[in-house]
């Protein structure tokens, strides 16, 4: 997507990460934000981590490739993955059209749900971007 | 308390570069574009039609006189004696070679054209450019009828590339252009500028040298023609498929050409700084030997990445041509022969590559 957008219904992190919480399922679904892509440029490769994989809020769980560029992924919230994102082996260019829908990169079972609260909401983000 | 940021050079072409939308970034000094669409687009259009990059941040060092030859041959690795200039044309010839210390270290890598019978333009990378006129003046006191001066602030240069990269420029100017590797002064829609058969991307195309208030003009012009701006992050992309050096990469003052693959690029006979090392390099020939490589499989080494049984990845990318991973590397002479696996350390993890031979690329 050409333009930045933050969608309100998401929880941020200031690594340039996004949350989206499935409360039934005690899950979330993780990503990068618009802007984390604009700043990499057009994504070549993603290496997930496998599923079962714990991971930390704030250290990285994996890696996205640009041509230029490797940036690591910051775990906004704690848990365990269930799922990764396979269409993007095929199609990592996902992340860059659609970051928040098909460019989502893992499924975690959240450990610490309370960890939530330390996210940042949309326009907390959107301000740390200006700032 | 806070530093102040670095004061950052710019071109001529700066505005014309956020108009653009150019991402800007750091680069040797310089503040330069790295992209405007895409690195991908950019490079496609270099592959397929024509892409314009700013590249003034290069320096350039004339060496003029009766002495000039003699001078840049002790300076420069290649044969300048074999660089003509056609009087009745009044075009020269261009010729690449390696600025080396006694020791075979590389100082930079070069161009240099002939422009006239006691006149020559060497173009220098940016990071290098004072250390290489240091160097220039320091040879050239043993020869008092060669001139060294720092030409680097008369011009602007863009290097126009891709398969219809002579067919936009020819449309700018009356005259037929240059061939590839020789030199001529030409007026392109008005501008006076060098047109230069040469480039880095390992497709046809010419690279433009004239004054920095001329540039502006000369980048709308080939725009409206439909040149794609094209920023530093292609030119490397195009670079490593083409498996050309970059100065602090392939090239350093610890390693030789001989070891780099440039043994073409030295003729010891000239005695040329460096020739003895050179020379005994090609008899007893280094320990480590670049090689070009593709990644199998998913993945990308980049710059830095240890090579397992020793070397090290100098380049690495993902290329927008073979759509794999891509790159060079130093690895020992005996896992250096096309065909070779290689394992890469990846930020710790094992990534399967091939040695393949250069370039990476061919035109088409």
């Amino acid at each position: 997507m050409a333009e930045a957008s933050y969608p309100d219904e998401l929880l941020y992190h200031a690594e340039h990460d996004w949350a989206r919480i499935d409360e039934g399922q005690g899950q979330a679904t993780l990503g990068i934000t618009w802007y984390a892509q604009d700043s990499l440029g057009e994504v070549v490769f993603f290496d997930p981590p496998a599923v079962g994989t714990a991971v930390t809020k704030d250290s990285s769980y994996a890696e996205v490739e640009s041509v230029k560029a490797v940036s690591d992924v910051i775990a906004p919230l704690s848990g365990e993955i269930v799922e990764v994102n396979e269409g993007l082996a095929d199609n990592p260019a996902l992340i860059n059209e659609d970051p928040y829908g098909g460019g989502w990169l893992v499924k975690v079972r959240m450990s610490d749900p309370a960890e939530r609260e330390a996210l940042l909401d949309a326009a907390s983000y959107r301000d740390s971007l200006s700032g | 308390m806070p530093t102040a940021p670095p004061l950052l050079q710019r071109t001529p072409l700066f505005d014309r570069h956020r108009e653009a939308g150019g991402r800007l970034v750091e680069f040797a000094g310089w503040e330069m574009p790295v992209q405007y669409g895409g690195v991908a687009a950019e490079h496609l259009a270099v592959r397929t039609s024509c892409g314009v990059f700013d590249v003034s941040h290069m320096g350039e060092i004339e060496t003029t006189g009766p002495e000039a030859l003699q001078l840049l041959q002790r300076l420069l690795s290649n044969d300048v004696a074999r660089i003509g200039f056609d009087e009745g044309l009044q075009e020269g010839v261009a010729q690449y070679s390696l600025l080396c210390r006694e020791d075979g270290g590389v100082l930079d890598d070069l161009i240099t054209y002939r422009l006239g019978p006691e006149r020559f333009l060497t173009v220098t990378n940016a990071a290098n450019h004072e250390r290489d006129l240091e160097w220039f003046r320091e040879q050239a006191g043993a020869f008092p009828q060669a001139h060294v001066s720092d030409a680097a602030t008369g011009f602007a240069m863009l290097a126009v590339q891709g398969p219809a990269a002579r067919g936009i420029v020819q449309q700018l100017c009356s005259q037929p252009l240059p061939d590839r590797m020789r030199a001529a002064e030409r007026t392109l829609a008005g501008v006076r500028a060098l047109v230069c058969g040469t480039g880095y991307t390992g497709e046809d195309g010419v690279e433009l040298m004239c004054a920095p208030e001329d540039a502006g003009s000369l980048w709308d012009e080939l725009l409206a023609r439909g040149a794609v701006p094209a920023g530093l992050g292609a030119r490397d992309t195009l670079r490593i498929e083409a498996c050309l050096p970059l100065y602090g990469n392939e090239l350093t003052l610890q390693r030789g050409p001989i070891e780099a693959g440039l043994g073409w690029a030295c003729k010891e006979q000239t005695g040329f700084i460096g020739a003895g090392a050179v020379e005994h390099a090609r008899h007893d020939p280094p320990a480590e030997r670049l090689v070009a490589f593709v990644v199998e499989g998913q993945g990308i080494a980049r710059a830095g990445n240890p090579v397992q049984g020793g070397g090290e990845v100098t380049s690495g990318t993902h290329s927008p041509s073979l759509r794999e991973g891509v790159g060079m590397a130093y690895v020992p002479r005996e896992h250096a022969a096309e065909g070779t696996r290689l394992q890469i350390d990846v930020r710790g993890k094992m990534r399967a590559a091939v040695v393949r031979p250069k370039p990476l690329y061919r035109k088409g």
